[in-house]
């Protein structure tokens, strides 16, 4: 839409109006030195300096633990025994200081929540409620391979706003109705001057992109066949060290999963959702004891084939993978998504010596 | 938006202890808002969620056939918290219900064709639904011969009892009914594992046969070279997965065969399709 400039001086005045008409989140540096997402208080401001939140800012639409229903089991109501929605009311929110990768997995999981046959009300509800303010990133991480997983330091989809560090002053470009409707009400359409996304800007995108020095290969994906990857003898390797934590899964900007469980006190109680994670057995047990993944190979194999195979051939939106590197810096044994899929992009059936039967 | 989340609201009218060791009971649902029952506009070979209020779901295979009215229908093992929590309910109790899920037996494709039903212990349920469906006056001509082989561990451990001894009684079903073992003198019916009177019973397999096959892993491990030597197609050989689900509608995640979810894609799915899944089931 328009690139304006906001004054780093009038920033935070800025943010303060924003608080009237939204929640407003953004990275805080947390006590023990790494930075989660957190609304703001009065006076509070987002750390822009964070490279990246710990765990990624999923949580705002889809929090860790989220009630769906309530009920009551005291046969004296009328309505007992009966599941009633947890009345909402999505506030609106905007992020402020998001980086591009964490954005864009909106994108990626909203493919999950937002099908034809069905829509999840919960997850798509305070997503429209969210406004998306992204931070470009001038300097990446070791560990971002965002340029080769379908975004880029600069990357403006599932973004209302994109800010541009500029020094003494951010360059704020505006790419959705809500990013004006938000930048209205913080007082910085006012600024007078415009720009265009040439001159310093074009170059300070390059410059970051030229950064990323961490790569992943994912053009063979799609051909390689489903069950011969499945088969692929590196998974034993890959899987061997892992200690099935679930750190991955929870961190991972483009993980969903989720269980459903009744939490009851006295006589009446909640259905809630809460984060679930494939790399734990109980995901997957049958009631019978059976259990279909029932080693931890199965269960490595399931979050890389999802990532970079099921969801590849499933919606043809490239890898479900954004290439933040917080599984990379954070798994306790060094399992390294970017390897896998090296080794999956480039395996080779031909090149496999199958036991005769 | 709506919320499939909801479940309906019903009532239990009924409850039926279907097994001599008590771990299988039948329990019959009425819908509390009667238009309740045209939402949950089912065929045979979906599953719902059953809803326990406080305790949690579980998914079911509907038991009931979409030609019986007023009522729906899920018989239901004795396993863990939800299921134990539910048999130990009354008639009148009220909890939910949810659904119609997963898809159904592919009744397009089989019009016209010799269905063969092969079931065996509990999982016989969406294959009671799709017998009756069957043999609905309104549905019978669309079907050529209707074969049944359902075997349980003794006569005591057969689900809907009368009503499957009624059918082998009838002439437009050939009814094959085996225990695996009894000392009963008056069993007048077959005596074998499933696999082996499928071999005594079942018709050859042909482009105009389908067969349906419902059990525990290693009655379908045993039937499945069974079906081939008879000549059947892993495209004419249809099955019912039953992996652990919360959703029941592609959005937990935990259900997935590759890329397909067993409680949205499936539960139902042929022999060829799985034969190019991995074997997470
Ligand atoms: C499509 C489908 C149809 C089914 N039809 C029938 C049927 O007609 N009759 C019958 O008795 N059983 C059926 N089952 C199996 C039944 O769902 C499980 O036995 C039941 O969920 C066990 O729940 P629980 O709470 O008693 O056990 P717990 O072990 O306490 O399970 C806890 C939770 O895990 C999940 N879960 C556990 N085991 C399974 C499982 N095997 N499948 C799916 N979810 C599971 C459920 O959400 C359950 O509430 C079916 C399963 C599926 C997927
Ligand atoms: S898989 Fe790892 S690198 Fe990719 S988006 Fe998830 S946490 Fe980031
Ligand atoms: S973080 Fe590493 S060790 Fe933990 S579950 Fe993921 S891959 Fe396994
Ligand atoms: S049960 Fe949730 S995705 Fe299938």
């Amino acid at each position: 839409m328009k690139i304006i400039k906001i004054d780093k001086k009038t920033w935070a005045d800025g943010l303060e109006r924003l608080k009237n008409q939204y929640r407003v989140y953004g990275p805080v540096k947390e006590d023990q030195g790494f930075h989660t997402y957190q609304p703001l208080q009065d006076g509070q401001q987002p750390d822009l300096n964070c490279l990246n939140t710990r765990l990624s800012p999923k949580a705002i639409v889809h929090p860790q633990s989220h009630p769906m229903f309530e009920y009551s089991l005291d046969e004296k109501q009328a309505d007992h025994h009966i599941m009633k929605p947890v009345e909402a009311g999505e506030i609106s929110r905007a992020v402020v200081g998001v980086r591009p990768c964490d954005a864009k997995a909106f994108q990626l999981v909203k493919l999950n929540f937002d099908t034809p046959e069905y829509k999840d009300p919960y997850w798509l509800n305070a997503y429209a409620a969210t406004t998306f303010v992204g931070l470009a990133c001038n300097d990446p991480c070791s560990t971002c391979f965002c340029t080769t997983s379908g975004c880029g330091p600069f990357h403006e989809e599932e973004l209302d706003i994109l800010l541009i560090d500029m020094g003494e002053e951010y360059a704020a470009n505006i790419l959705t109705e809500k990013g004006a409707h938000l930048a209205g009400a913080a007082g910085w359409n006012a600024v007078e001057e415009e720009m265009g996304m040439d001159g310093r800007l074009a170059d300070q995108k390059q410059a970051a992109e030229a950064k990323i020095r961490s790569f992943v290969k994912t053009d063979r994906l799609r051909e390689v066949e489903t069950t011969a990857l499945y088969e692929a003898p590196f998974w034993e390797e890959i899987a061997f060290s892992c200690i099935n934590c679930g750190t991955c899964t929870y961190a991972c900007p483009t993980c969903w999963c989720f269980d459903i469980q009744d939490e009851t006190h006295g006589q009446s109680g909640k259905r809630m959702r809460n984060w679930d994670s494939c790399m734990y057995p109980l995901f997957t047990l049958h009631g019978s004891g059976h259990n279909p993944r029932s080693t931890k190979i199965h269960r490595v194999r399931q979050r890389f084939m999802h990532k970079l195979k099921y969801f590849v051939d499933k919606y043809d939106a490239g890898i479900q993978c954004v290439g933040c590197g917080r599984c990379v810096r954070l798994c306790p044994v060094n399992i390294d998504i970017r390897k896998v899929c090296g080794l999956m992009n480039s395996y080779d059936t031909s090149a496999c010596v199958c036991p005769t039967p | 938006m709506q919320n499939p989340y909801l479940p309906y609201p019903v009532r239990i009218d009924d409850i039926l202890i279907e097994t001599e060791d008590k771990n299988l009971k039948t329990f019959k649902f009425v819908f509390l808002n009667p238009e309740d029952e045209e939402r949950f506009s089912y065929t045979s070979g979906q599953f719902a969620e059953l809803s326990v209020t406080g305790k949690g779901e579980i998914p079911i295979g509907i038991a009931s056939s979409p030609t019986e009215k007023g009522f729906i229908m899920f018989t239901v093992n004795k396993v863990g918290l939800v299921s134990s929590y539910l048999h130990a309910m009354k008639p009148g109790d009220l909890m939910g219900v949810r659904g119609p899920l997963g898809n159904c037996f592919p009744w397009d494709g089989m019009e016209g064709k010799h269905i063969v039903i092969i079931g065996g212990g509990f999982a016989f349920t969406t294959l009671r639904s799709s017998i009756v469906l069957m043999l609905d006056p309104a549905n019978r001509g669309r079907f050529k011969d209707i074969h049944v082989i359902y075997g349980a561990r003794s006569p005591g451990m057969l689900l809907y009892k009368e009503e499957i001894q009624a059918w082998e009684k009838r002439d437009d079903i050939h009814v094959h009914i085996t225990v695996d073992a009894t000392d009963d003198p008056d069993w007048k019916y077959n005596t074998g594992f499933v696999p082996t009177i499928t071999e005594q019973k079942a018709p050859p397999g042909n482009a105009d046969t389908y067969a349906i096959v419902c059990g525990p892993p290693i009655m379908i491990k045993f039937t499945q070279p069974v079906l081939d030597n008879l000549g059947y197609d892993s495209d004419h050989i249809i099955m019912s997965l039953e992996n652990r689900m919360k959703c029941g509608i592609g959005m937990c995640g935990r259900c997935n065969i590759g890329k397909a979810f067993v409680c949205k894609d499936g539960p139902v799915f042929t022999l060829a399709q799985l034969n190019q899944m991995p074997k997470e089931y």
